[in-house]
């Protein structure tokens, strides 16, 4: 029966100044199985990821490929007994061809040592067939679409042989359907043999996907078991010790009247006749595909893309919003969606971006107060719960639950009224999740009005008291709590009409 | 960045933090100094330290503006160009200057107006910068280069390419390149105040810290409402203004204006203020550590004239120099990167 585990991982532990890392966890994958590493972010995943793929030497512990024990894994090693790894940020060259950045370093030869372009071309198309991605290898990746660079990645871990593919977050980047193809792959590879560990914080995917899970909490092994024999609600409480009832803390705050007030709004090359409003009090959800326009919508309105058409009313006073600058003067917020390309500064520490939105609050005697600057920086640091050594510390170091905590931060400081959150739990464990839920239904009470853009349906449901649904650029429909159902969403987010009983049986 | 913890930290802990990041430059340049002074012994002398201060201050006075234009992510090249611009206009106006040229012979002004005039002039090209560079989207490398070319040619066809030189040179333009103010150069004094005002600039107002913010990263500036067109140009129109007032002090220091002023020395600049740790990738970087740049740039050169070393030598060490300690800076970065988080 032993035959066909492929990678066992024994009492692996690893430490870095002042923290352990990993305290013996064990690890076993079967042959032709996709098993699933889960755990909160620090949970020690990519720690002992990094430990199989050789970047990482373990302190303790022993990795046995194939039955056989390996003493000093390092990447060369790795490569060689066919581990690799598909990172969330793709290594691929995007000026390159497809079959150069499969090949990179390893081009097939001819006997004078130049490359051969017609093998490596040919030896391309027949991996490219095996993930059945359909393109010419010789196409820029560049040009490619996310979902394909990811299969150019898998094919290019296939060209190495590889055994174990390790991928991260792999369905983090894709739509529904690209999800379902890269589902079809992974079920090919498995086929092949090829036994591929999969983490992700999509659990529901995890139950889809996945034969067996691991989970880590804290650096510690918790257990192994057949993803069969378990519920998302046991997954959840295997990786944080809690139920999913707790999960969306409801906030029971009293809805006011209008803040803010969109009317036909339109942008030249998205949007088009949107009318939406926002209450006091309220958290207004947007649902919606990949690339219906709810992020270009946020944008608008935020000033940061320009609008064709329409007004923006706020408490009744048509306004007019021609930059960020604008927005926030009217007590505007937007938490965007990518948080390290735009919502912070990494190089700067925590004070610096707690108040960058706000920085002309602190000017004293026409100088920054600098001491003023630290104090309220450390006041939302202490509110907020964001753990870090300290408001010098750079937020690039923090965990993407506390980098999220610190532009939340940066808003509240801005004193703003309105904040627009597009994927506020985006990456972020499940634990600090419901913090930053906790935390908007703290602020809504307070009287902020919130507009939530998510793509999971869930945390939809849970937060919100009202969601809008778009479909390709215009508002499809619109829902009270208490007709929130995931299948209406789903349809009005096609683009359908969910009111016959037709439409229903076409989804489900 | 480094900040002080507390309002009460005094005036000496304040410039102590703020050199702790520089330790490994400062020490490098008193290395220098020392070994300096065992080579040649007459490089310690009050006269010579004076000198080093007045000579280096004309490219410090740049560099103050390039560290701003650096920390955007941007870079200047037509500095230089500038910098003649602003000395041949000036001299030309001035009474006393005379040139073969007629044109720069036919409006005299008072000193004061005249160096108005030509740092208005400074000004405009910085403004000219500013503009194509946000406005039309020209990357700032392609834009200053273009200006470079372009407003050395201005310069020639202002003084025909001939020298505009003083006879005689008034007392009171004299004064901003010979001059002395309690026993310090008038140059290294205007320097001082450029450093002051440029620390003060980037450490206490919103303008500053726009800077690092987007040069850090210019979309998350965009959204906290940063307005990144305008500070852009106000840091291209700030650079051009030090560069024309750093040409002016050049041109009454050597009694002339030629508009072959200040070829190359755009690159000494930026190189000095590279070595001073400023990125040049933007979002990181200090005036003190340009100082100490400029200084260590400085230092080298005045030993190398005081050893008698021949010019083509000369350019060669400072080349090799410039390498070595940028080559250095990168390698220590990389190491410290490749440290583990967890």
């Amino acid at each position: 029966m032993n035959e066909n585990i492929i990678l066992r991982m024994n009492n692996i532990s690893k430490s870095f100044p002042g923290v352990k890392a990993l305290q013996k966890v064990n690890f076993e994958v079967k042959q032709g199985e996709v098993h699933a590493l889960l755990g909160e972010n620090g949970a020690g995943k990519s720690t002992l990821l990094k430990i199989l793929a050789g970047a990482y030497t373990k302190d303790e512990g022993e990795i046995y490929i194939n039955g056989k024990i390996i003493e000093n894994m390092d990447p060369k090693t790795a490569e060689e007994l066919g581990i690799s790894i598909i990172y969330q940020e793709f290594s691929c060259l995007p000026y390159l061809s497809v079959a150069e950045n499969i090949f990179l370093g390893r081009q097939p030869r001819k006997s004078n040592g130049l490359i051969d372009w017609k093998k490596c071309y040919e030896d391309s198309k027949k991996l490219l067939d095996r993930v059945g991605l359909k393109v010419d290898p010789k196409t820029l990746v560049a040009d490619l679409k996310v979902a394909e660079q990811q299969m150019v990645e898998i094919t290019k871990a296939l060209s190495k042989n590889a055994h174990i593919i390790v991928m991260d977050e792999p369905t983090a980047p894709l739509t529904q359907r690209e999800i379902d193809n890269l589902f079809l792959v992974i079920k090919d590879l498995k086929k092949q043999g090829v036994s591929i560990i999969y983490v992700s914080h999509r659990l529901v995917e995890i139950k889809e996907i996945c034969n067996r899970i691991t989970v880590l909490r804290d650096g510690c092994y918790i257990g192994e078991t057949e993803v069969a024999s378990v519920t998302v609600q046991d997954m959840i409480r295997m990786m944080v010790g809690r139920n999913l009832t707790d999960m969306f803390p409801r906030s029971n705050a009293e809805i006011g009247g209008k803040m803010l007030e969109v009317d036909h709004l339109s942008t030249a090359d998205k949007l088009k006749d949107i009318s939406f409003h926002v209450r006091r009090g309220e958290i207004l959800g947007i649902a919606g595909l990949v690339g219906a326009g709810r992020t270009e919508l946020a944008r608008a309105v935020f000033g940061a893309d320009p609008i064709s058409e329409g007004t923006i009313r706020m408490n009744g006073e048509v306004i007019k919003i021609n930059s960020p600058s604008d927005a926030i003067s009217y007590r505007m917020g937007l938490v965007p969606e990518d948080r390290k390309r735009q919502g912070l500064i990494l190089r700067m520490n925590v004070k610096d971006n707690t108040t960058l939105a706000s920085l002309k609050s602190f000017i004293r005697l026409g100088k920054l107060n600098l001491f003023e600057e630290e104090k309220i920086s450390l006041t939302y640091m202490n509110k907020l719960k964001v753990v870090t050594p300290g408001i010098f510390e750079k937020v690039n170091n923090l965990s993407g639950g506390n980098q999220q905590k610190v532009v939340l931060s940066k808003w509240l400081c801005a004193n703003c009224s309105l904040l627009i959150i597009d994927e506020p739990t985006r990456g972020i464990d499940v634990g600090a999740k419901v913090e930053i839920y906790e935390l908007m239904n703290e602020l809504v009470r307070g009287g902020l009005g919130i507009i939530m853009i998510s793509s999971e349906m869930p945390e939809l449901m849970g937060v919100c008291d009202r969601i809008l649904v778009m479909h390709e650029g215009t508002i499809t429909g619109e829902l009270m709590r208490d007709k929130f159902s995931e299948e209406t969403i789903m349809a009005f987010a096609a683009g359908q009409h969910p009111e016959t009983e037709e439409d229903k049986n076409v989804r489900r | 960045m480094s900040g002080d913890k507390s309002k009460n930290t005094s005036f000496g802990t304040k410039i102590l933090l703020g050199i702790r990041p520089h330790l490994m430059l400062l020490a490098a340049l008193f290395l220098l100094m020392i070994i300096m002074s065992f080579i040649a012994p007459n490089f310690l002398t009050k006269g010579n330290m004076l000198d080093i201060m007045r000579v280096n201050s004309i490219k410090g006075i740049m560099s103050i503006g390039m560290t701003l234009i650096l920390l955007t992510g941007g870079i200047d090249l037509s500095i230089g160009a500038t910098f003649a611009v602003a000395g041949a206009v000036a001299a030309s106006l001035i009474g006393g200057g005379y040139s073969d040229y007629a044109t720069s012979n036919l409006i005299k002004l008072p000193t004061l107006i005249a160096i108005i005039i030509a740092l208005m002039v400074s000004a405009m090209i910085g403004m000219v910068n500013g503009v194509v560079i946000t406005k039309l989207r020209v990357e700032p490398f392609i834009a200053t280069l273009a200006m470079m070319t372009f407003a050395r040619g201005i310069t020639y066809l202002y003084t025909g390419g001939y020298p505009i030189n003083f006879k005689p040179i008034p007392d009171s333009f004299a004064w901003f390149g010979k001059g002395y103010f309690l026993d310090i150069p008038v140059p290294a004094l205007i320097f001082i105040i450029v450093v002051l005002v440029g620390g003060f600039v980037l450490k206490y107002t919103c303008y500053g810290r726009s800077l690092y913010a987007i040069g850090g990263n210019r979309e998350t500036a965009k959204l906290s409402g940063i307005q990144i067109n305008k500070n852009i140009c106000r840091a291209y129109i700030v650079m051009a203004v030090l560069s024309g007032l750093a040409g002016i002090i050049m041109t009454s220091r050597v009694a002339s204006a030629s508009a072959v002023a200040g070829e190359g020395y755009e690159m000494d600049v930026i190189a000095s203020v590279v070595l001073g740790g400023t990125s040049l990738a933007g979002g990181k970087g200090t005036i003190i550590g340009t100082v100490i740049g400029i200084f260590i740039l400085g230092v080298i050169e005045n030993g190398l004239n005081i050893l008698g070393i021949p010019t083509y030598f000369k350019i060669i060490i400072k080349g090799l120099i410039i390498i070595l300690a940028l080559g250095y800076h990168a390698f220590s970065h990389t190491s410290k990167k490749r440290k583990v988080t967890v």
